[in-house]
């Protein structure tokens, strides 16, 4: 999968064979295997209830396996405490302490690690240098805007030079423009600093943004672990390739496999080529996925026989500023949205009977949904 | 239509906004104001009127006056040096003569006694004595020949101190002061000096009993706060259970399981731990574990609506930063659970001072309260200006304890305001 990585780091968090129940009837986590690697950004991504923050509550210290062991530089933590791990962690809601200032707050985790008075206003100070809050120093947490907030958190969480740091959902609370300010802070602060991160979100644009390698979480289980050009180009399975990034689906079943690609029968009528990435063989239903802007609207006999070349009809365009959307009805899925250039959904008029063609390689053949 | 617009444009140019704003909050808080004056009317007459009246009769002094109006006059300019001078005998023995036909006499005579101790005698000797008025010139022979105390110059300042309208006598002996012959304020009789002990004491036992509700309530607080919901009830409703229950049986309940062949005893007896019964009641002790059981859930509410507001994820993060779980409640948990310590204390504290129906049950002589010093006088020996003036220095007192209160608890809220 990782084909890109020379020489990959080696692991500085190993996760094996981790269960975790609440109740002792439904598993929380089924089986995790994951290995997270010194220096990297690893974003654990999923809907809620997938067993990410519970993931990350484990490794962080707050929950205990049910079964397996957790690594940190090789050696086994479930039996030791949250204080005693060396990992930093910003919180959802930030959870600044509300009776100490800014200053305080940040010197925290030194204070109880006993160091000296002068080393502690040094990397204090340095610390506020990093988040552009020199002159807020005496204030409290209540006077901070969330933004603001924010950058405390993840500086009382760094300044102690963690060997590993946690974020869960840390920009949740935050609105549209200044999250996306934070997350290239974040980002910048990762290189700048080398330090290992453990992000957790629900958000797959924020985990395309930020991450190094990808872990996406359903059901308790590791869907896919890989780069986020990747996962978006090579999902493995069906949730995937609709859990990250925009995507069509049409449901079909296999007529024969050549190799890499096969030949599926629409259950809406007609038949195209497409990669076989998760089929169990000839006759096996199929969900296929195309994305949006890898598929091309043509008139009639405006372009010469291709191997996927379906009918499809206008429902409606959606104009979006820096692009547009036409929606058409296309082999039973009355939803089937292309990307168009803005402008292009003029010439589109609800109604219309056109034709769309895609390249058997841009279409993926995954399990039935 | 811009016509209309543009006139009351300009009738708003002429109205300023803070009284247009005035008239239109106007119903509003007419409306606010009627639904609110039952309770003050109420109030009025059940909590501000008795507390003023009871700050009144701490300083009224008019008995004096009424009863020896002449003499009260006469010695208005008296310097206090010598003896007072003819005129002011006479002036006595008229009034005196005019108070035995009115029967006023004791009325006179028991409130300059309280000033100096058997000024009652003098007073009803020389009434019962004096048979007529005295030539003119020859008042002065005649009372002292009656009594020689009216040849002393004490009894005179007596007198001319308590001739009121106002006096500082009273709030002087609830502190243990009095004036001298020179009207100089000095330490009162030792005989007399006891209230200083008892407000000591009252503040002593109200201490203790705060300290050891928030010993007790401190955890039973977190517990309540941090149990899941359906168990943090269920202890719920042991804490409220006192609540419903009048404190004259609770008080009583303590007495059966303490006394000397009480549950405690006999158990203890029975175990063979003891062999004499030990003396829990009618001592300190008795009247403090009595006055904490009572004001428990004092303690508790405050703490637990406090803690309540404390996220579990300032506890986690304290840990995640590498404090241990001790640092950690040292550091994060306690500092916020303070103003509900202030809050719980204060009233546990304030509410004990004014404690009179379970010291009086369960306490010896050595422990009664202030409290019950006030009803003595009040219902005992009906000396109301006395009963009055302590009851108005146990006010000052919790007056002043809950303004250093509310300063402390704004001081919190301005630098503690928490958002998330």
């Amino acid at each position: 999968m990782e084909a890109g990585m020379v020489t990959p780091a080696p692991a500085l968090v190993r996760f094996s064979g981790i269960q975790k129940t609440y109740d002792g009837e439904n598993l929380v986590v089924k089986n995790l295997d994951l290995d997270i690697r010194k220096g990297e950004f690893i974003t654990l991504l999923g809907p809620s209830g997938s067993g990410k923050t519970t993931t990350l509550m484990m490794l962080a210290g707050f929950e205990v396996p049910t079964h397996g062991e957790i690594y940190l530089a090789d050696r086994p933590i479930k039996n030791v405490p949250p204080h005693r791990r060396d990992i930093g962690m910003v919180f959802q809601n930030y959870a600044l302490f509300p009776h100490l200032t800014i200053a305080e707050n940040i010197a925290f985790p030194l204070s109880v690690r006993k160091t000296s008075k002068a080393d502690v206003q040094e990397r204090v100070s340095a610390a506020l240098r990093m988040i552009k809050m020199e002159t807020m120093a005496q204030r409290r947490p209540g006077q901070l805007s969330g933004g603001q907030q924010q950058r405390v958190a993840l500086a009382r969480a760094l300044v102690f030079n963690p060997q590993l740091v946690l974020m869960d959902e840390p920009l949740g609370a935050l609105d549209k423009r200044l999250r996306e300010q934070m997350q290239l802070e974040i980002k910048q602060l990762h290189e700048t600093m080398g330090i290992t991160i453990v992000y957790v979100t629900h958000d797959q644009s924020e985990a395309l943004t930020m991450s190094d390698r990808i872990a996406v979480f359903n059901d308790g289980i590791v869907q896919q672990i890989d780069r986020p050009d990747a996962l978006y180009e090579h999902p493995v399975n069906s949730f995937v390739a609709h859990f990250i990034g925009e995507n069509n689906v049409l449901a079909g079943t296999v007529e024969t496999i050549d190799k890499d690609y096969c030949r599926v029968a629409l259950a809406g009528g007609g038949a195209v080529t497409a990669r076989a990435v998760n089929v169990s063989g000839a006759g096996a239903s199929t969900s296929l996925s195309v994305r949006p802007e890898r598929v091309a609207i043509v008139r009639d006999g405006d372009a010469g026989e291709g191997p996927n070349r379906l009918p499809a009809k206008v429902q409606n365009t959606i104009y979006l500023g820096d692009h547009a959307l036409a929606v058409l009805e296309v082999a039973g899925n009355g939803e089937f949205m292309v990307k168009l250039q803005p402008g292009a959904h003029h010439s589109l008029q609800p109604g219309e009977g056109v034709f769309i063609t895609f390249r058997p390689e841009d279409c993926l053949a995954l399990d039935p949904v | 239509m811009t016509d209309t617009r543009l006139t009351s444009a300009n009738a708003s140019t002429e109205v300023p906004l803070k009284r247009r704003l005035r008239r239109a909050e106007r119903t509003r808080q007419v409306k606010a104001l009627a639904l609110v004056a039952p309770l003050l009317v109420f109030l009025l007459f059940t909590f501000a009127g008795p507390i003023a009246g009871m700050l009144w009769r701490a300083v009224d002094d008019r008995e004096v006056r009424q009863v020896l109006p002449q003499t009260v006059a006469a010695l208005a300019n008296w310097d206090g040096k010598d003896l007072p001078d003819e005129k002011a005998y006479a002036a006595l023995a008229s009034d005196i003569l005019a108070a035995r036909a009115a029967g006023t006499v004791a009325i006179a005579a028991k409130r300059l006694n309280y000033a100096l101790n058997g000024f009652r005698t003098i007073l009803t000797s020389t009434a019962r004595n004096l048979k007529a008025m005295p030539e003119p010139g020859t008042a002065k022979e005649t009372l002292g020949k009656i009594n020689p105390a009216w040849r002393e110059r004490t009894t005179w300042t007596t007198i001319k101190n308590a001739g009121g309208p106002v006096t500082g006598f009273y709030l002087l002996a609830a502190l243990d002061l009095t004036r001298n012959a020179d009207g100089a304020i000095v330490a009162a009789p030792p005989d007399q000096a006891i209230y200083r002990d008892i407000f000591a004491r009252t503040f002593l036992i109200s201490l203790g009993v705060t300290a050891l509700c928030l010993i007790l309530g401190f955890p039973v607080a977190y517990l309540l706060a941090t149990l899941p919901p359906g168990r943090s009830n269920l202890l719920m409703i042991f804490v409220l259970l006192p609540f419903w229950t009048s404190l004259l049986v609770r008080t009583c309940a303590w007495i059966v399981l303490l006394q000397s062949k009480g549950v405690v005893n006999d158990s203890l007896h029975w175990l063979g731990i003891i062999d004499e019964p030990l003396r829990l009641i009618y001592n300190r002790f008795g009247v403090c574990v009595a006055m904490t059981h009572v004001l428990l859930p004092f303690m508790i509410l405050p703490l637990y609506s406090s803690m309540k507001a404390i996220s579990p994820a300032y506890m986690r993060a304290a840990a995640s930063l590498g404090a241990p779980p001790l640092t950690a409640f040292l550091r994060i948990y306690l500092p916020q659970t303070l103003p509900g310590v202030g809050a719980g204390s204060l009233l546990v504290f304030i509410l004990a001072l004014g404690y009179y129906i379970t010291p009086a049950l369960v306490g010896g002589a050595a422990d009664q309260m202030i409290s019950y010093f006030i009803a003595l006088y009040t219902t005992e020996t009906a000396n109301w200006g006395l009963a009055s003036a302590l009851g108005a220095v146990l006010l000052l007192a919790t007056v002043l304890l809950a303004l250093v209160y509310g300063k402390l608890v704004q001081g919190q809220q301005v630098t503690g305001g928490m958002k998330n």
